[in-house]
């Protein structure tokens, strides 16, 4: 108990004095999750927006995969851009394999399901609501996606949020492409389960505490901003 | 009227089957835009979907729409909503928006854009968010923007439902605007005093088919069939 006091305490001390360590260690966190986040929703949400206002064969199917994805397991990514990043493997020749590109592309593609499963459910309850207006200005299915998108900006925007939060919660894939190298590749999540492993629990439990923060933060600013969207726009 | 190209609509045995229920069943109607129509009706009648068809938003299981000369084209008509959908952003961006689709410059759209906003009586709040707006505003807003695409063509699905007085009036008012402009009405109504004050013909609807077609100020003084004595003796729901 007192272990766990001083802990507690020291880990205190550490984000009161803003620890360079720690430091190092959340703003790297932060860079690889929001640009993994930014390269998700590039890709998931024109994605998930197609497949919501789409006619297309196997578009059920299309569905089903893309809930499916939801369940992937993060250490199968992780050993997938492994194997195609590894020194042999075909992505080998741009030798990013450990470094914090091949972080962001693991949580890249661990959150595309995640934003597209979401932004695809999104837009096609508004579909369901706009299709016939749409129609009838003489919006094809291609011109309604970018116009939904940007009419549903800030609902999308909490699963932008969301997104940011898996990637930056993800530990399994970020081990095993990133190797949780010192000041190179170790963020918050990987930190914490070296240090815990090491018994350094007051590093391990300051940088719980951010991530939490992080988290909280996260989901305050998505609450915030879908009151703030309902009240402006209706 | 203003003068504007003829057309003429011609629909033969139109069925439109929704669930396992005839929306509409066996309606044939000719129109030709000089008359301003009113489709009347109960509740489920099958004015909504005959709209619908019309404006080619719903595909008929039978028969067939035809439109030729000058109202054609989709871009020849608009509709108006029973509920109308604005996009999240300012009743301006609105109008703008159906007119950027329909391929207009940017600067023209703008202009045009105020210009019809103008003539619904929404000028000084073109630039607030549309969906904030009461629902008298928000169907003005909707006429609006169906307008600004001068079309030959305007459907209405129950422009004044839902509406108090003063907001009804209003789209009456635009509604005549656009009928001088020249631009043929055709619109659902169960109101009796919109349909008396703004339709020159009604085409009676009761359980999806057209019971009959009369003159407006005939068919208030003594309509044909049974079915539209009891709706207007309000027997009907």
């Amino acid at each position: 108990m007192n272990d766990l006091a001083e802990s507690a305490r020291l880990a205190l001390h550490l984000v009161a004095t803003a620890d360079a360590e720690l430091r190092g260690i959340v703003w790297l966190s932060l860079r690889v999750s929001l640009a993994s986040a930014l390269i998700a929703c590039a890709v998931a949400l024109p994605v998930g927006a197609l497949v919501a206002v789409g006619k297309f064969h196997g578009r059920r199917a299309a569905v089903v995969l893309m809930n499916a994805l939801l369940g992937l397991p993060s250490v199968v990514v992780g050993l997938l851009f492994y194997i195609l990043l590894s020194r042999a493997g075909p992505l080998g020749r741009f030798g990013i394999l450990f470094t914090p590109q091949a972080i962001v592309i693991a949580q890249a593609f661990l959150v595309m399901p995640l934003v597209a499963a979401l932004s695809r459910q999104f837009v096609e309850d508004a579909w369901v609501e706009y299709r016939e207006q749409l129609r009838s200005l003489g919006v094809s299915r291609l011109r309604a996606v970018p116009t939904l998108l940007w009419d549903l900006r800030l609902s999308l925007s909490t699963v932008a949020l969301a997104g940011l939060g898996r990637a930056a919660s993800e530990v399994g894939a970020v081990m095993i492409v990133g190797g949780n190298i010192d000041g190179v590749t170790r963020v918050m999540t990987t930190a914490i389960a070296l240090e815990t492993e090491k018994g350094d629990l007051p590093l391990a439990l300051a940088l719980g505490a951010i991530l939490l923060a992080i988290v909280l933060a996260l989901n305050g600013a998505a609450y915030a901003l879908r009151e703030w969207s309902a009240r402006r726009h209706g | 009227m203003a003068s504007r190209a003829p057309f003429s609509l011609e629909a033969r045995g139109l069925r439109v089957v929704l669930g396992s229920h005839p929306a509409i069943d066996g309606v044939d109607l000719a129109w030709n835009g000089e008359s301003r129509m009113a489709v009347l009706g109960p509740n489920g009648a099958g004015k909504t979907v005959l709209l619908r068809t019309l404006h080619g938003l719903l595909a008929p299981d039978d028969g067939r729409v035809l439109w030729s000369g000058a109202a054609a084209l989709p871009g020849d008509q608009a509709m108006v909503f029973q509920r109308p959908v604005l996009l999240r952003r300012s009743a301006l961006a609105n109008v703008e928006y159906a007119l950027a689709v329909r391929g207009m410059a940017r600067a023209q759209r703008r202009e045009r854009a105020r210009e019809a906003l103008a003539a619904v009586g929404l000028a000084s709040v073109a630039d607030r968010a549309a969906r904030v707006m009461s629902g008298g505003e928000q169907q003005r807003v909707a006429i609006a923007r169906a307008w600004a695409l001068r079309p030959r063509v305007l459907f209405l699905d129950e422009p004044t439902a839902s509406l108090d007085p003063n907001a009804a009036a209003d789209v009456e008012r635009v509604m005549g605007e656009i009928r001088g402009a020249g631009t043929a009405l055709l619109f659902t109504t169960h109101h009796l005093g919109f349909a008396r004050r703004m339709a020159d013909e009604i085409v009676f609807l009761h359980g999806g088919r057209i019971t009959e077609r009369t003159p407006a100020d005939r068919f208030f003084a003594a309509p044909r069939s049974r079915e539209a004595e009891d709706f207007l003796r309000g027997e009907l729901p």
